[in-house]
Formats: structure tokens, C-alpha cells, sequence
């Protein structure tokens, strides 16, 4: 096969700056740097972590993603037909990720409901809770009878219903018992096969990104300090930061010297 | 009991028991922390951790009650009154919890509120105090400690804030530390600062140390005894080396193998799942509590097991050999 | 695909009204004497044991249960029962204009806040900040001297002097909504601004709404009665528990009890509806829930 690989997303130099706010009316704004200098590419089909702690940018780069936020210097390109349509986002906190006055099924609709889409919703809805696994008893119920990770299911399939190309997925799984992380976990590698989704996973959790994405990108303070193959930069980073980032993660088998 | 005779236990839990309301959270639990050793305690949400380490120390909520026996020096922490308790805590008991932000007084600073156990229990004068949290800040190592003793706590990054919160409860030198999530809300290089700090701090105060977390690998990082809870049971105990190496209960695996591995491939490219969700608080099955979870239950399950063995025990009819 | 079953109760995570057993008794009170104003309200417009306007002047100063007068008469021979019977209808016009001009400006203003915030927000909290500095009282005599004393003014100033409240109400309780990642969710599939204000925005704020429109009646109700008492209010034939009060105070040395009917009226209704906000902010507001099942 030489057929090069399509690019979803370009990303060129791209900052974001916030305003800070003003000490006195007569002082200067002063201005915050969120990302700065970012630049890399996201191709059709393949999946990318971006890794980072708080107040590296990587929530801020989420949003330049999404269309929430507009770039201030560089470039950012979505090249699919629709931004709103084929990219979709699932967030870290299952209780505010999901309306409490709404239905499930009126959950998982809105995208279509809001984009206008005709099509059977019925059936749409159906298909979407057996896809992530809820059996269809769900679509009637509320959010709060749902535990963190059924929580987290639905916000999922809520993301699936305009049929993305893209999904955006920001700490999946941190805000989730440890006993049911590897269900949502497995849910996603599975959509991302039956679906032919691209994936972009935001998060701390290396162990995460290692075995979800083929790909990754460490930010630190606003800027990627470091972008390969996953399994590459687990073997052997090449960044100060990525090195100091690997070694403080703990494993089950440092056990104490006593 | 596993540990060796020579180490006294500076608390014998035995027979504690939670109430939320008329629901039982925690079911006679019971367990020692030997003098000088570091005990990990597991569980997940609703597991009755952090209920258990609010019991021993008096804190529980209005509307929780606590039944059974947490001896500490011959005295029962849970049939003391208000009073002796409060000159307990912050004295020969300190606690560190999750949240350093909810957990300081956001109106007061850094320096008075660290201070403050040294003037409540040793009643040091204020300018005593002071220096004395002076010297404890530059111990834990914050930076430019003489400017944060009059900063307040919203002046402070989060790592900071944690290791203010360590100072002072090691301010007195307890005999027992609780550390509750002491690490869950950090960055994962600032949780690895503030594990090293707290490791070196409980071997030079020769502290017996308590701490409650979901995170298995900062247990065995740190500890070198666990007691793994799931639905307000202690369901495995034993040496760090034994439960993780060798864990008999079923949950316990289950929990260990759900841990993504760094350095190898998945097994057959898919994460362990534990099939099913954490029920809520009085949801849990009758019996063992991870019955309707466990690949290995059997109708003899509806009956819940005694902890069995020596120095490695676990509740469970059908132990993973 | 996932196959594990999936439970799907956790009572431990039941709404605050399915769990509460028991009738708040806050709310209790407040709903049988907010129950008893509608319905005296409403009978009245079938029935009054007299009519509430006719003069009789041979039947002056009848102290009560005198002459079929379940409450006596006053200094015109007017029946004082059938009086507050109608004068109900009145309160309660006034409470539901009020509220509702109170409601149609602050709501709008206060979601336009949170939406948008930067300038708009400045915009609608100064203005909001302005009307809660004018005094209320100077407000309805501007309109009385403008457009002649009548229920009418004295219900645009008491509205005009609550949208402050509403609109304080809804951009605080809104912006709390506007934080929570399925309003980003929504954004990020193209709702407009609109879109979330009637879909996430209003039915998230409207308990807390709700519970202020309770007690921002009771206040209207008392606002009203005291306009009505310094002549700002409902001009004469029109029943009203105010002016009744204010009436009668020329004929207290006549009778006494004449000035007790409308004041406990008045300070009954208000109670009522101050409980009644109260049980209902028990009953919807989730901040205030507790964490533990009472089984």
C-alpha cells in the first residue's frame, strides 16, 4: 500500500493567551500563555495521546480542537466537511458531562436534534445504547440512576450519535472506580475498530495512553516537548521532561526497600 | 496475628462497625497497626475506607455511628469523649487528607495554622510556635518557607498546600499518622515528591503510618502491609510482597490485573475488565460483598466468610491458590 | 461490544422528593394557607355572604356575627367577610403580576448575563445594581403621579423594583450550568445561545427560581398593602386588604376588631407563602439534599 495517509487535523504554530485579571484599571493587562508554539498533525484513523500535567495546555488544546477557542498566532485546520458533525468529545466528569433534566434518550439525541439530522431516532437510539453497551431500558431513565461508569457510557454514545470521524476524549476514565476504568477502556478500543474512529486521548494516565494510543504528544507549560510512537518514547525518551514523567509513575512492582 | 510478637500494635481495631443512617457501611472490621509499620488500606468507592479511618479518629459526619473497639494505649479512641479525643489529634494522632484546600482554613495563614497544634498541645508561645513552623516547613521542603509563613492558602500551589498540611500533622511527632488520598488530587511528578517526602518523614518520626488510597501501586511503593476493603468488608490482609505477589481474593486479583502494565502488551490486546459497576452504599450483595462480581461464586458466597490464614488472610470460599 | 449486564438501580442515588417519606411540614402549612386565599379568592366570585361593595349605612360599625356579619361591618355598612373574600383576588392578581413582570424582565436579563458574560454582564448587574439602589417606594409614587394611583402602578413598581432579584437569581444559578461540560457538550454540536438557554439554562435554574417567586409574592403581597394603605395603591370601589386597613384605622374608638380582619389576612397569606418557598427549597434545591438515605 503507498496510499499516504490522510491529515485530519493541521495544527501550525498555534498559541492561546489568556487575560489575566487586571490588578488596578491603571495597570497593564498581563497575559497568560496557555499554548504556545504548538504545531503537529493528526492523521485519518490513528489514535494520539497527548500527555501533560495541569497548566501544561492540553485542556486549552482541546478546546482550539473543538472550535471553543480561536487561536490568537498559527494555524488550525480541520480538513473533514464538517467540524460540529464529524467531531465529537467525551469529557473526565460523568456527573457534569450529562443534563440531570433530560432523559437519556433525549441525551443521546440532542447532537441530532440540535445538527437537524433526519433520521429514525428510534432505531438511531437503539443501535447507540447496544454500541456502548446499556441495555434499552436505559433511554427512558434519568442520569442519576446511573452509576459513574454507565454515566460515562451514555455521554459516549451521545458522542457517537452524529456518526463522527473524530473523537475527542479529555480524562476518560480518571474520574471512574478503578474496578470499572478497563470496561470504558475496552469500550473505546472497540469502538474505535467498529467505527473507523480517529481517536485523540487527553490525559495524565500513562498507562492509559500507552496501551490506547499508537501515538503521543508530552506538553509541558503550553509547548509539545516531545511527540513519537508511543511504544518509542516509552523506551526511550528523549526529553528531560518525558523522562522525569516516566520514572514518576508508580508501579506495582517498585515495592518499598525497608 | 501475622505480625512479628516483638512489635506491639499501636491500635487494635476489633469489631468496628459504620451506620449511614439505619444503612451498615462497614461491617465489623478488624485489624492492628503494629508500631513502626507502614499499612496500605485499599478500597474503592463505598468500600468503607475512609468511614473506618473517620471512626478511629472520631471524625464521623453527624448522622454516622461507629460500634466496636479501636484500642489505642489502652484506651478505647471510640468510647473517649470529645474532649480527650481533641487532645489526642493533632497531638499523638495527625491526619492528612485529600483536599489540602478544603482541608486549611482559607482565612488564616500558612505560618498561624501551622503553628497552631504546637500551641494547643505543647503550649508553646507564639513566637515558639512560629519559629517551630518555620523549621517544620523548611522540612518538608517548601520553597522560600519564611515568606509562606505569612502567606495564606490560596497563595500556595497544590503541592505546597499538601506539604503545609504534612507539617502540620507531623507537627507534634504522632505516634500515628492517617493519611487519607494524601496524593489523589496531584500532578503525577508532584505526587512522586510528595510519596518520597512523606516516606522519609515516617521513618525519621518512627510514625506508624495509615494510608487509605484506590491507587495500588502507591501502596506498594510506600507500605509494607495492606488491607484490601471492598462493600465496608476487609475482605485480604497481609505483607505488601504476599497480597500483590500472590492475592488470594478473587476482587484483589482482579483489581491487580486491571492495572495496565507500562512495560508489556495487554494480554490479547484488551484491558482486565471486573465485569459489572460498584454498587452503592447499601446495594451490596448479602453475603460476600463481591459475590455478583466474581467470576468464582458459588451459592456457599451468600454466606459471608471469615478472614482465614496466618499473617496472609483472606474472606473468601474459593481463594485464588 | 461490552457484554456485561448492567444493574440499573442504585436507590442511594434517588432524587431528594422520591426519597423523602414524610410531608415537610413547612410546606404543609404553607400550602393549606396559600390553598385557603385561592379558594376564598376563587368562591368569592360565585358567592359572598354579601355583596362586598353595598353601602348600608344603617348597618354601620355591626360588631361581628351581629346581623348575619360573620366578621361585622364597617364605618359603610359593608360586609368585612365578603370584603377580604374579595380582596383575596386582589392580593393575589397583584403576587402573580408582580411575579410574572418581575420574572419576564429578570429572567431574560439575568440568563443574557450568564450566557454571554463579558459586557453584557456588566451591563445587566449595573442596571441591576441602579434599580436596587432606587428606593422602591419613590419608584411607585413616580408612577402614581404619572399615570394616576391605581392596582395597575402600584404593581409595575413593586415588578419593576424585583427584577434585580430574578436577574441576580438566574445569571448566579446560571452560570453554575453554564460550567458544567454538557452545556460544553452542547456548544461543541452547535447549539446556539438560545438553544441552551431554553434546553440546559431554565430547567436547571428554574427550582431556584421558583422558591424566589414564592417569597417575592409574600413581599408583593405586603408591598401592596402598604401602598394601598398610604393611597398609591387600589383606588375605591375595588376590595383590598390594604386600604381596608388603613380605612379602618379612622374608626378604631367605633371598633376595634375592624382593623384585626385585613392585617391577619395579610400576615396569615404572607406566612404562607414564605413557608411555602421554604418547603419548596427543601424539596428542589440539590445543594441543600442530604447525603444520607433516611430509610
Amino acid at each position: 500500500m503507498t496510499e499516504q495517509p490522510e491529515t485530519v487535523f493541521r495544527v501550525r504554530g498555534v498559541s492561546k493567551r489568556f487575560a489575566l485579571p487586571r490588578q488596578a484599571p491603571w495597570l497593564p493587562r498581563r497575559f497568560v500563555a496557555a499554548v504556545e508554539g504548538v504545531s503537529f498533525e493528526v492523521l485519518r484513523g490513528e489514535s494520539l495521546g497527548i500527555v501533560g500535567e495541569s497548566g501544561s495546555g492540553k485542556t486549552t488544546l482541546l478546546k482550539l480542537l473543538l472550535g471553543l477557542e480561536k487561536p490568537d498566532a498559527g494555524e488550525l485546520r480541520y480538513l473533514g466537511r464538517s467540524l460540529r458533525r464529524e467531531v465529537q468529545v467525551v469529557f473526565q466528569d460523568p456527573v457534569s458531562a450529562l443534563d440531570p433534566r433530560l432523559s437519556v434518550a433525549d441525551i443521546i439525541l440532542e447532537p441530532l436534534r440540535v445538527m437537524g439530522l433526519r433520521e429514525p431516532r428510534e432505531s438511531r437510539l437503539h443501535e447507540l445504547l447496544q454500541a456502548v453497551g446499556l441495555p434499552r431500558a436505559a433511554s427512558g431513565r434519568y442520569p442519576h440512576e446511573f452509576s459513574g461508569g454507565q454515566r460515562q457510557r451514555i455521554a459516549i454514545a451521545r458522542a457517537l450519535a452524529p456518526r463522527p470521524r473524530v473523537l475527542l476524549a479529555d480524562e476518560p476514565v480518571s474520574a471512574l472506580d478503578v474496578s470499572v476504568r478497563a470496561q470504558v477502556l475496552n469500550l473505546l478500543l472497540d469502538l474505535r475498530r467498529d467505527f473507523d474512529l480517529t481517536l485523540l486521548l487527553v490525559s495524565h494516565d500513562l498507562g492509559v495512553v500507552r496501551h490506547l494510543c499508537q501515538r503521543l504528544l508530552v506538553m509541558q507549560s503550553g509547548r509539545v516537548v516531545e511527540a513519537g510512537e508511543t511504544p518509542r518514547v516509552f523506551a526511550a525518551p528523549t526529553q528531560p521532561y518525558t523522562q522525569v514523567l516516566l520514572a514518576a509513575i508508580p508501579t506495582l512492582s517498585q515495592r518499598r526497600t525497608a | 496475628m501475622g505480625v512479628s510478637a516483638a512489635t506491639e500494635a499501636v491500635v487494635r481495631v476489633s469489631d468496628l462497625s459504620v451506620r449511614v443512617g439505619t444503612v451498615e457501611a462497614v461491617h465489623s472490621v478488624g485489624f492492628e497497626l503494629a508500631a513502626g509499620r507502614r499499612t496500605g488500606l485499599i478500597g474503592e468507592s463505598g468500600s468503607g475506607k475512609t468511614l473506618t479511618a473517620l471512626a478511629v479518629m472520631g471524625l464521623l459526619p453527624d448522622g454516622l455511628s461507629a460500634r466496636g473497639r479501636a484500642v489505642y494505649r489502652e484506651q478505647d479512641l471510640l468510647a473517649l469523649s470529645e474532649g480527650e479525643l481533641c487532645r489526642l489529634r493533632g497531638d499523638r494522632l495527625g491526619m492528612i487528607f485529600q483536599e489540602p484546600l478544603s482541608a486549611l482554613n482559607p482565612v488564616q495563614k500558612i505560618g498561624e495554622q501551622v503553628a497552631e497544634p504546637l500551641r494547643l498541645h505543647r503550649g508553646l508561645g507564639a513566637r515558639e510556635s512560629l519559629a517551630r513552623a518555620r523549621e517544620l516547613l523548611e522540612r518538608v521542603q517548601i520553597p522560600g518557607a519564611v515568606e509562606k509563613l505569612a502567606q495564606y492558602p490560596h497563595q500556595l500551589s497544590g503541592g505546597q498546600r499538601q506539604r503545609a498540611m504534612i507539617a502540620m500533622a507531623i507537627s507534634c511527632s504522632p505516634e500515628l499518622l492517617i493519611a487519607d488520598e494524601p496524593t489523589t488530587a496531584l500532578d503525577v511528578t508532584v505526587q512522586a515528591e510528595v510519596l518520597r517526602l512523606l516516606d522519609r518523614l515516617v521513618d525519621e518520626e518512627g510514625a506508624t503510618l495509615l494510608l487509605i488510597t484506590h491507587d495500588l501501586p502507591v501502596v506498594a511503593g510506600l507500605c509494607d502491609r495492606v488491607l484490601v476493603m471492598y462493600g465496608g468488608h476487609l475482605i485480604e490482609e497481609g505483607a505488601v510482597g504476599e497480597v500483590f505477589d500472590s492475592p488470594r481474593h478473587p476482587y484483589t486479583l482482579a483489581l491487580l490485573e486491571s492495572i495496565p502494565s507500562l512495560d508489556q502488551e495487554l494480554p490479547g490486546g484488551r484491558f482486565q475488565a471486573i465485569p459489572g459497576a460498584v454498587p452503592g452504599l447499601g446495594q451490596f450483595p448479602s453475603g460476600c460483598p463481591f459475590r455478583n462480581r466474581c467470576p468464582r461464586a458459588t451459592e456457599i458466597c451468600a454466606t459471608m466468610p471469615v478472614l482465614e490464614g496466618e499473617g496472609h488472610r483472606a474472606a473468601c470460599w474459593h481463594p485464588v491458590s | 461490544m461490552s457484554s456485561e449486564v448492567i444493574g440499573l438501580t442504585e436507590p442511594g442515588l434517588e432524587p431528594a422528593w422520591r426519597r423523602r417519606s414524610g410531608l415537610n411540614p413547612s410546606l404543609l402549612a404553607g400550602g393549606i394557607l396559600v390553598g385557603a386565599v385561592i379558594l376564598a379568592a376563587l368562591v368569592s366570585y360565585v358567592w359572598t355572604p354579601f355583596d362586598p361593595t353595598h353601602v348600608v349605612v344603617s348597618d354601620r360599625f355591626q360588631p361581628p356575627g351581629q346581623g348575619g356579619h360573620l366578621l361585622g361591618s364597617d364605618a359603610l355598612g359593608r360586609d368585612v367577610a365578603s370584603q377580604i373574600m374579595a380582596g383575596a383576588r386582589n392580593t393575589l392578581l397583584v403576587g402573580i403580576v408582580t411575579v410574572a413582570i418581575a420574572l419576564l424582565i429578570g429572567v431574560p436579563l439575568g440568563g443574557v448575563a450568564a450566557l454571554y458574560r463579558g459586557w453584557a454582564e456588566e451591563l445587566v448587574m449595573r442596571f441591576s445594581d441602579l434599580v436596587l439602589a432606587f428606593p422602591a417606594l419613590l419608584l411607585a409614587f413616580l408612577f402614581a403621579a404619572v399615570f394616576h394611583a391605581s392596582t395597575l402602578t402600584a404593581m409595575g413598581a413593586i415588578g419593576i423594583a424585583f427584577v434585580p432579584v430574578f436577574a441576580r437569581v438566574v445569571r448566579g444559578a446560571g452560570l453554575q450550568v453554564m460550567e458544567q461540560d454538557y452545556v460544553t457538550a452542547a456548544r461543541t454540536f452547535g447549539s446556539s445561545a438560545l438553544g441552551i438557554f431554553f434546553r440546559h439554562l431554565l430547567p436547571n435554574v428554574a427550582s431556584v427560581m421558583i422558591v424566589q417567586a414564592t417569597i417575592a409574592f409574600a413581599i408583593a403581597i405586603l408591598a401592596e398593602a402598604a401602598l394601598s394603605y398610604l393611597g398609591l395603591g387600589t383606588p375605591p370601589p375595588t376590595p383590598s386588604w390594604g386600604r381596608m386597613l388603613s380605612d379602618s384605622q379612622n374608626y378604631l374608638a367605633q371598633s376595634s376588631t375592624l382593623a384585626l380582619w385585613p392585617g391577619l389576612s395579610i400576615a396569615l397569606s404572607v406566612l404562607g407563602f414564605n413557608l411555602l418557598g421554604d418547603g419548596l427549597r427543601d424539596l428542589l434545591d440539590p445543594k441543600l439534599v442530604q447525603r444520607i438515605p433516611p430509610q
